[in-house]
């Protein structure tokens, strides 16, 4: 019977099959759907036998790569039919059309008339589909609906439901505060056993899975406030705590343990009082001493999720000596969650211990947690070192234990540790040197010694066995049995260490200078381009020191390892402890402390007294050697090493202090620290103080003219700002297109910290930018850096103003600074044909996108003056482009969030009368035009003259308001 | 959640794989692969639990066969751990006796008893009465229906003569 009536289906799929061509299919298939859709639109009397003979049709077709977009309702009939035959249909059905099923799950499982089996299905597939979708489910209506739910009897039906709440309330606690009452109620009653059928107990103890899941829900709370559901909450939670007991039958154990657990992590997530915070603390102590394998890895991942909470940490220190014996445990589960703890419990106290048992350790460790531990070593090391040569040691220890397993990020950081701080510079080379001399040397360990040495080993030189002709061979030794990137470093000690034995030891030269020769055809481009490089500079004699100068020190940052620690780890609650850490650093703005250093005194000869193309070898020099140090940096540098060679040397005043040791320190030291000294503070003798949006009467006074400072710094991306006998605040730009990043250095000079530094910038509605919050206290002599981001929305001439204050330990000293984030900022020249620019500025014909205006009172200068004044502000000059040589064409790209604008400009002088002038501007945007037009003609106004009368030009926005009110 | 169940022999062979998360073939046969070389090796008194790739996998054994699921690494293990319990002792009841050999002739009835216990990741049922229950009734249904259900095949079979 079933072969014969089925006959319809087997026709089509033969039909299908003898289909000669694709196209014939197709017809084929749609034929049938289209038959298909009318049978179920118009016979509505089918037997389940048609139903189910044309759901199997459409499930072919769908099998066949068709779509299908009807018949899902006809699907889910057959599901609920009576006979198997239909039912298994719509079963194979249903999956392929569940999106659409939504409401009607949330009609099953709310209704009282199905059967439980139905409506926990129901509840479970609602899940499903949520995780889905969220927008199945709507918060508004549906949380009266779950606390209705939760007053359901059967408890079948109330665990589905209750990982369907988990799901909900998860991801949105505040929809579904209506059902914390209820929860509370049931875990009630579960733990008092108080009608619970027998068959849903579980070695007796009541659905331990409905209580984890209901005391998981409350988790995801963010609090319970109510005293009196708290209330009623502790006293199950209290019962949990205390009465759970360890038994012989295993699986009872474990479930009782299981709901202690999710007990323990409600306790910690309700923040609950002291006394019962320390008896959490007792039990796992408890917990991580017992034999049972499983309790003991809950108690050791339970105790790091504890450190979260506050207060803890005394208590959980007590139990050191455990947990460090839980790291030799014969479980590498349990191993991992004990580095983990001691990791989270580490601080200043116990560092040294816990990590020298973390070295120790890692000689036996096995491989699968050996990078793990080596990083964490490293990164507790350190945070925590009590003193800085112990973090040295430390570091090299590990390196020397567990080469393989330090990455390189690790040994970068020790480089840059040591080159921020003098003091360990000498015993770290010494150290290094030590461990060179030991038979077996990890290439790390070469790579670190060798970068040392190079650096530092010259402070060494009176020490027996230290001296550059002997710290050479010992290096040297490991050159040919390390990879090339090795190598090339290698070669950068070298000539360093050349360098410091000046006066010349021609021994060691000459060594030196064989192996640069034997290795100027070597095959890796890296390894010979330095070798050579180098050796047509060790012949240059003195201009050499300047190039292979000591590394200045690195600008402050995160450390990567930490970063690192973050990227690697998925295990949430070691994340969220660093994370947790991190937070403890409130600022991104770093301390730097002994700025002014030995590091930037000699530099006699600048860069430019070297031929152009060691300028290159230099730079090349410069990013290699720091490609280990500061990988993730590099471009930052160079761009720094370019702006300093071509910048105006005067003015780079920071470049020393941030970036490099730039030949400008010698200019800048003066500035810095004779002035405050020899001159008395000028600032009220300044005719231009009044630019200075100086508002208090403090006895405090600028050091220079703000104003000066401030037109300085329109001109070039890096400056002083603000100068007073305390404090020194520099700029340093760098812009690209409509964004721009404007690092604010916040020097201290004086000896003394200053205190209750506060800086914020009130940006005008044009710009979009934030400035991290900056540290409080500056040490004396140390600098602050801030990097501010700026976004450039429209055109517009106002400038943000830098509000800051700080307290000098006598007075608090403020002052209100325009920062230089001017429109010439987001202008880039535009070079442009002749051409293009008459086609360009006869398309704009008139108002409002081209402007013109007679301007008076303008400062005479020659053409050519004019000319280099407007490239300066990034506008570009296209000489001969009119015939008039008296007239200047220029044109220039204002870049701004929405796009560039081109924007053309044309300035015609009157020889006769150099102190009036016609100004055009034409872009095709009318705002930016007339911005543009303005910000020229406030460029070349007198400036004598706004001095004489300011309310001509007067400054607009914030700045100029904040001007008026004080 | 649970994202997949997995049971495997102490020879590595898989007896049944049921995925609560989209995983690709290739992906599953990755963590087939992965897993039970992690697992088969642990001694017997170490614990339950492997972290493996930020999550958890909880596994225990029952006479030569293996039996696992992956877990969030914040979910509660032993919680996990007696679904897994509870699984087999309704597989047990079930069987009477169950040993491997009944999990590889009628590794259907795992399923279809799996799919009683869990849904969507998630316990669906935890008295054993119930799932018992469930499963007495469909296995009615299928003998009752045992002729119609093989039409398919024959169907098909015929088609294609």
């Amino acid at each position: 019977m079933a072969l014969s009536g089925m006959r319809g289906l087997s026709v089509f799929i033969s039909d299908v099959r003898n289909c000669q061509n694709k196209e014939q299919e197709r017809l084929r298939v749609d034929k049938e759907l289209a038959n298909i859709r009318t049978k179920f639109k118009h016979e509505k009397g089918l037997t389940p036998y048609e139903k189910k003979k044309y759901v199997w049709k459409m499930l072919y077709i769908y099998m066949l790569g068709y779509d299908v977009d009807f018949g899902h309702m006809e699907t889910v009939a057959l599901i609920s039919a009576p006979k198997y035959a239909e039912k298994q249909v719509g079963n194979v059905g249903g999956k392929e059309f569940s999106e659409s099923l939504a409401p009607d799950v949330q009609k099953l499982l709310i209704s009282s008339s199905c059967r439980p089996l139905v409506r926990k299905k129901a509840a479970l597939c609602l899940l499903r589909l949520y995780r889905k979708n969220a927008d199945v489910v709507n918060v508004e209506g549906w949380s009266d609906r779950m606390a209705q739910l939760l007053d359901e009897r059967d408890i079948g039906v109330l665990t589905a439901v209750m990982s369907l709440l988990v799901s909900l309330v998860a991801n949105n606690p505040d929809g579904y505060w209506n059902c914390v009452s209820k929860c509370v109620k049931i875990i009630e009653r579960l733990t008092r056993s108080q009608d619970i059928p027998q068959e849903y107990t579980y070695y007796g103890i009541p659905s331990p899975w409905l209580q984890v899941k209901t005391m998981r829900v409350l988790q995801y709370f963010p609090s319970i406030e109510d005293p009196n559901i708290r209330k009623s909450l502790f006293e199950v939670l209290q019962r949990i705590l205390m009465g759970t007991d360890v038994v012989k039958n295993v699986n009872k154990n474990n479930a009782s343990h299981a709901v202690l657990f999710e007990a323990l992590s409600l306790v910690m997530h309700l923040d609950a009082e002291k006394d019962m915070m320390s008896q959490c603390v007792a039990l796992l102590g408890k917990f991580i001493a017992v034999r049972e394998p499983n309790i003991r890895y809950l108690g050791l991942e339970n105790m790091t999720r504890m450190l979260l909470v506050a207060d803890v940490q005394e208590s959980i220190k007590r139990h050191q000596a455990q947990i460090i014996t839980s790291l030799k445990d014969p479980d590498i589960s349990i191993r991992r969650r004990s580095l983990d703890l001691l990791y989270g419990m580490c601080d200043v106290t116990n560092a040294k211990d816990i990590v020298e048992e973390l070295l120790q350790y890692l000689t036996t460790a096995d491989f699968a947690i050996r990078e793990e531990l080596a990083l964490k070593a490293a990164i507790l090391a350190e945070k925590f070192a009590p003193d800085l040569s112990w973090y040295v040691d430390v570091i090299l220890q590990l390196i020397e234990k567990a080469g393989d397993f330090v990455s390189d990020d690790i040994w970068y950081r020790v480089v840059q540790f040591v080159t921020n701080n003098e003091d360990l510079q000498a015993y770290a080379a010494a150290t290094a040197r030590d461990y060179l001399d030991k038979p077996a040397v990890h290439e790390t360990m070469v790579k670190v010694a060798g970068y040392l040495l190079g650096e530092y080993s010259h402070l060494l030189a009176r020490r027996p066995g230290c001296s550059p002709r002997e710290i050479f061979p010992i290096i040297h030794d490991k050159f040919p049995n390390v990879a090339t990137s090795t190598k090339a470093l290698l070669l950068s000690a070298y000539i360093k260490i050349l360098m410091h034995s000046q006066p010349g030891d021609p021994e060691l030269q000459k060594q030196v200078l064989s192996v640069f020769k034997k290795y100027e055809t070597y095959l890796d481009a890296e390894v010979q381009q330095r070798a050579i490089e180098y050796f047509v500079l060790s012949q240059k004699g003195p201009s050499m020191v300047d190039i292979m100068a000591e590394m200045p020190k690195f600008p402050e940052r995160q450390s990567a390892l930490l970063k690192k620690a973050e990227d690697t780890d998925g295990d949430a609650a070691e994340l969220s402890a660093t994370k947790l850490r991190l937070q403890q650093q409130t600022s991104n703005a770093v301390v730097v402390v002994n700025q002014h250093s030995a590091n930037g005194t000699s530099h006699p000869a600048p860069l430019s007294s070297v031929s152009s193309g060691t300028r290159n070898i230099d730079r090349g020099f410069l990013e290699q050697s720091q490609v280990g140090p500061q990988h993730n940096d590099v471009p930052v540098k160079a761009a720094g090493m370019v702006q300093s060679l071509t910048a105006d040397l005067l003015g780079d005043l920071l470049a020393p202090l941030a970036i490099e040791a730039a030949p400008a320190s010698v200019a800048a030291t003066p500035t810095t620290a004779i002035l405050p000294l020899e001159e008395p503070p000028v600032g009220p003798a300044d005719p231009l103080a009044l630019a200075v949006l100086d508002g208090n009467s403090s006895s405090v006074q600028p050091v220079g003219s703000t104003s000066d400072w401030f037109n300085a710094l329109c001109k070039k991306d890096s400056g002083v700002l603000y100068e007073d006998p305390f404090i020194q605040i520099g700029i340093k730009g760098e812009w690209r297109g409509p964004q721009g990043r404007v690092v604010i250095f916040l020097g201290n000079k004086h000896t003394v910290a200053l205190t209750s530094v506060r800086a914020i910038v009130l940006p005008p509605s044009h710009l979009r930018m934030q400035l991290p919050p900056v540290p409080e206290l500056i040490p004396p002599r140390a600098q602050v850096q801030c990097p501010l981001d700026v976004l450039s929305l429209h055109a517009s001439r106002e400038v943000p103003v830098l509000d800051f204050s700080y307290n000098n330990s006598a007075v608090t000293v403020g002052s209100k600074l325009r920062l230089p984030v001017v429109m010439s900022k987001f202008l880039q020249p535009a070079p442009i044909s002749s051409a293009d620019f008459v086609a360009i500025w006869r398309s704009l014909a008139g108002p409002p996108n081209k402007l013109q205006e007679v301007v008076r009172g303008v400062n005479p200068m020659l053409i050519s003056e004019m000319t280099e004044l407007f490239n300066m502000f990034h506008i570009c000059v296209s000489p001969g482009l009119d015939p008039n040589p008296n007239n200047i064409v220029a044109a220039t790209t204002f870049f701004s969030e929405s796009g560039a604008t081109l924007c053309l400009v044309r300035v015609e002088t009157d020889p006769a009368d150099r102190t009036q002038l016609r100004l055009t501007v034409a872009s095709t945007d009318a705002s930016t035009t007339f911005e543009l037009k303005e910000y020229i003609k406030e460029q070349l106004v007198d400036i004598s003259s706004i001095t004489a009368n300011p309310a001509t030009l007067g400054f607009t926005g914030p700045a100029a308001a904040l001007a008026g009110l004080l | 959640m649970i994202h997949f169940v997995l049971l495997f022999s102490r020879q590595g062979k898989v007896r049944l794989t049921k995925w609560y998360s989209p995983y690709s073939q290739k992906e599953r046969a990755k963590v087939i692969r992965e897993l039970s070389g992690v697992i088969l090796p642990r001694g017997p008194k170490l614990c339950n639990f492997v972290e493996w790739r930020g999550v958890k996998v909880v596994y225990k054994r029952y006479a030569s066969l293996y039996f696992c699921m992956c877990i969030d690494s914040e979910d509660n293990e032993l919680e996990c751990l007696e679904i897994i319990h509870h699984y087999v002792q309704i597989l047990d009841r079930y069987f009477g006796n169950v040993c491997e050999l009944d999990l590889i002739f009628n590794f259907h009835k795992a399923y279809f008893i799996l799919d009683e216990v869990l849904i969507a990741g998630e316990l669906q049922e935890s008295s054993k009465k119930s799932v018992a229950r469930v499963i007495a009734a469909q296995d009615a249904l299928v003998d009752a229906a045992k002729e119609q259900a093989a039409s398919l095949s024959n169907i098909i079979a015929q088609a294609t003569r």
